[in-house]
């Protein structure tokens, strides 16, 4: 310090504890921190304005009115907590993780407001632009001088805090660079690979905080300083003497500070501030309309690139599919990379674990539905016939309207080639769609039964309910008895939107028409569109796991506890598709001895089947069909389970995992219906 | 020669100078599986659509080998893409991605 500073702080020393050690405010080195925060600043400032204008209007007046809704306010409030500055989602599913995320995201956020405070406090004309309101909070150790001997409780306080935020951060800076080389030890099997800009921006956000203590050590003698910045300012003079030349590592933070923003625009970390505004459009409920224009566009930069979805994905059993995961295909679609944009979103078996699993709620699965909705919806396709299917009770039969005689009749037994030559349909009416079954008590039933294709596959599914609702005496009709229509999921996970809107259309009309007041679907496939796309006004919508839990409560169907263990797979779109968790365990755990395996719940694994998939073939379908079963005989310990039977509620999955399970494979109906009196 | 009587209907002649064999690779690179086919039939037997109207994955495949690409188009309007197939191939073959694949190419001829 020059004789001139000494001066200066002495004349104004005396009215506060806090100095300004330099008079101009200024120093060269604060050059590169402002360079990079306003390239940013500029940068968010357009991209903002780009992705309001992008969005259509009736979404952002919905976005507006969620911003004064005290509700959804109050859900973004706790969202931005949570999600961004704590991450409770990661800390629930692995707390080392979660503690690392968060010491650096909170951690962080509390120094830089703290800095802040610091400042409005103790040198409060210092907010304004012209005196250095962009840097000064940042590098104020360096700006200041406190009289060691008139340190306030208030000062040390603020001394206290700073240290203690910036050991926090350093602490999961340290696990951050220790998972770089051991992952699996913070709970990761897999990590991304970063790409340049990541690199860039990881490399010298790990140096940003190891630099801030370095700085602010080499000049706590003169700013003050805590716990952890003055004892390591001894050791400095300790190794170095008196005199420290403390502007080398002020430059070198500044110049940390300056890469990182710079490069954040391009990099994963752009997700700490593009996360709040993707979580406020998360909870004004838009939707991306297209896959990356609007809300889409801050959904993807919103993607942490964590990798935690690397994890969760199925396809990865097989290493080779790593680059179709959505951390992956959310990079592509920031870089426009249209070809691999497309292999990638063909791919995905649409589970929906990713986006169950994501910290930030990134619904991946939607951006690759929507993808896939710009190239497939504009296939051909002819569903002109739909218009002759009857209601039911009506004279007009399908049958006779179809094209062709030989057609009647196809649908009514299971080919042979399943192994199974059960004809299911011997009594009915061949003329009719819909067949009426069970104690019929009036003209209209109160259950419409739609089995769906896949169940049809399946036909002992559909035995077992009928016996079921025999049993329960339940008045019901089936709908399809000898095939029906599609539901128009398929198509709808194909990005075929238009064509999906036809059949459900179609079905719309004659379920409408039946007059029924519950319908009860034994596929989750059908269950989730009739239950979110279809607008069934009156009609309550229910997978067979639901209806049936409802006859059990009601007790209409008795059950006796065998001694036989299962274990319980949750199909994805029954489960994390639907919701559906409660239900089928209630009743399994009445009659049997149910076992938790490795992974339920929302962290189910795909059987390997869905329909999702585009290109998946039968070879790395197999594969993860493998790795499903080993999971779903496991415990969560690792040890193995040995169940009697595997236990399911999707004619897919039972198909799929009958062919790869070394224990007998059930749908939920079959052994209720085994245990039932 | 004796002449039993018997000669080749014209209608199902094929004319292989219509055998497109580039079009035919290009669906081929698509859907590499489409090859397995031995035209059991099975997919057939299960379809929901092939019910209300003339809709075959194995016509569709039988009408491409013969160069019929309009009347493998014809073939695949009306299917509802349930995917039962799929999943009674024989030959693991993917149906659903074989019946997009020649709605992309032959659709757009």
């Amino acid at each position: 310090m020059t004789k001139l500073h000494v001066a200066v702080f002495l004349q104004t020393a005396g009215a506060s504890e806090v100095i300004d050690r330099v008079p101009a405010s200024f120093s060269p080195f604060v050059l590169p921190f402002v360079i990079g925060i306003s390239f940013f600043l500029c940068w968010i400032t357009v991209g903002l304005i780009r992705v309001l204008y992008a969005i259509p209007a009736s979404d952002r007046r919905k976005l507006a009115i969620s911003l004064v809704n005290p509700k959804i306010a109050w859900k973004n409030i706790r969202d931005l907590f949570c999600d961004c500055l704590f991450h409770v989602k990661i800390w629930q599913r692995k707390p080392l993780l979660g503690y690392m995320h968060s010491s650096i995201a909170f951690g962080w956020f509390m120094l830089i407001v703290l800095g802040h405070i610091e400042v409005a406090l103790f040198v409060p004309w210092h907010l304004s632009f012209s005196k250095g309101s962009l840097y000064y909070p940042i590098f104020y150790r360096y700006f200041i001088w406190t009289d060691p001997a008139h340190v306030t409780l208030r000062g040390s306080f603020f001394f206290f805090l700073m240290d203690f935020f910036l050991l926090y951060v350093l602490t999961g800076i340290a696990l951050a660079v220790f998972k770089r080389f051991r992952s699996i030890v913070l709970g990761m099997r897999h990590t991304t690979k970063p790409s340049l800009a990541d690199r860039l921006a990881l490399y010298s956000l790990w140096l940003i905080f190891p630099l801030r203590l370095l700085a602010e050590s080499f000049t706590a003698d003169l700013s003050g300083g805590s716990f952890l910045t003055v004892p390591v300012n001894h050791l400095w003079h300790l190794l170095f003497g008196e005199k420290l030349y403390f502007m080398p590592v002020w430059w070198a933070y500044s110049i940390c500070l300056g890469v990182f923003f710079a490069a954040m625009p391009f990099s994963r970390y752009m997700h700490i501030l593009t996360e709040v505004l993707w979580i406020l459009f998360r909870n004004a409920g838009l939707q991306p309309s297209h896959p990356r224009k609007g809300v889409a566009e801050a959904e993807i930069y919103a993607c942490s690139s964590c990798g935690l979805c690397l994890d969760a994905c199925p396809m990865n059993v097989q290493k080779k599919n790593l680059k179709y995961s959505s951390v992956y295909f959310i990079r592509r679609l920031r870089r426009h990379n249209e070809r691999k944009i497309n292999l990638i979103a063909d791919k995905c078996l649409m589970c929906d674990k990713c986006h169950v699993l994501c910290p930030v709620g990134v619904d991946a699965p939607a951006l690759r539905r929507a993808q896939r909705k710009t190239v497939k919806n504009a296939l051909t396709y002819d569903y002109s016939y739909l218009s002759a299917l009857s209601a039911p009770g009506s004279s007009v039969s399908s049958a006779e309207n179809a094209p062709e005689t030989e057609t009647s009749g196809r649908g009514c037994s299971v080919p042979s080639a399943l192994g199974s030559s059960v004809s299911f349909a011997e009594n009915a009416p061949e003329t009719e769609i819909f067949g009426r079954g069970g104690a019929v008590s009036s003209d209209v039933p109160r259950v419409l039964y739609f089995a769906g294709c896949m169940t049809h596959l399946t036909p002992r599914i559909l035995r077992s309910v009928e016996e079921l609702f025999r049993k329960a005496g339940v008045d019901w009709q089936f709908m399809d008895r000898e095939g029906g229509i599609c539901c128009g999921r398929p198509l709808m996970l194909a990005g075929r939107t238009d064509a999906a809107a036809e059949l459900v259309a179609a079905n719309k009309r004659m379920i409408e028409a039946s007059g029924c007041d519950t319908l009860v679907l034994s596929c989750p496939i059908c269950y989730k569109i009739f239950k979110e796309d279809y607008a069934l006004s009156g009609i309550r919508v229910l997978h067979h796991t639901q209806f049936i839990k409802e006859l059990v409560d009601a007790g209409r169907l008795v059950l006796s506890k065998g001694t036989d263990s299962v274990v319980y797979h949750d199909p994805c779109e029954l489960g994390r598709g639907c919701g559906v968790y409660a239900e089928p365990r209630a009743v399994l755990s009445q009659i049997a001895d149910l076992k938790k395996p490795s992974q339920d719940g929302d962290e189910s694994v795909c059987c390997g089947g869905s329909l999702g998939s585009l290109t998946l073939n039968a070879n790395d379908r197999e594969w993860i069909t493998s790795g499903s079963v080993k999971i779903l005989l496991k415990a969560s310990d690792g040890s193995p389970l040995h169940p009697d039977a595997l236990v399911t509620a999707c004619p897919l999955c039972l198909k799929t995992f009958n062919e790869a399970a070394p224990v007998p494979v059930k749908d939920f109906a079959e052994i209720v219906l085994e245990h039932s009196a | 020669m004796v002449d039993f009587g018997f000669s080749l209907s014209p209608s199902s002649r094929i004319d292989l100078d219509e055998f497109d064999r580039k079009t035919f690779d290009r669906l081929l690179a698509l859907e590499p599986d489409a090859k397995k086919c031995m035209e059991c039939g099975s997919c057939s037997a299960v379809c929901t659509a092939s019910r209300y109207t003339e809709t075959s994955v194995r016509r569709a495949l039988h009408a491409l080998r013969n160069g019929c690409g309009a009347q493998a188009v014809e073939e695949l309007k009306g299917c509802q893409f349930c995917g039962k197939c799929t999943m009674v191939c024989p030959r693991g073959i993917n149906t659903r991605h074989l019946i997009l694949s020649i709605l992309k190419i032959y659709g757009a001829l």
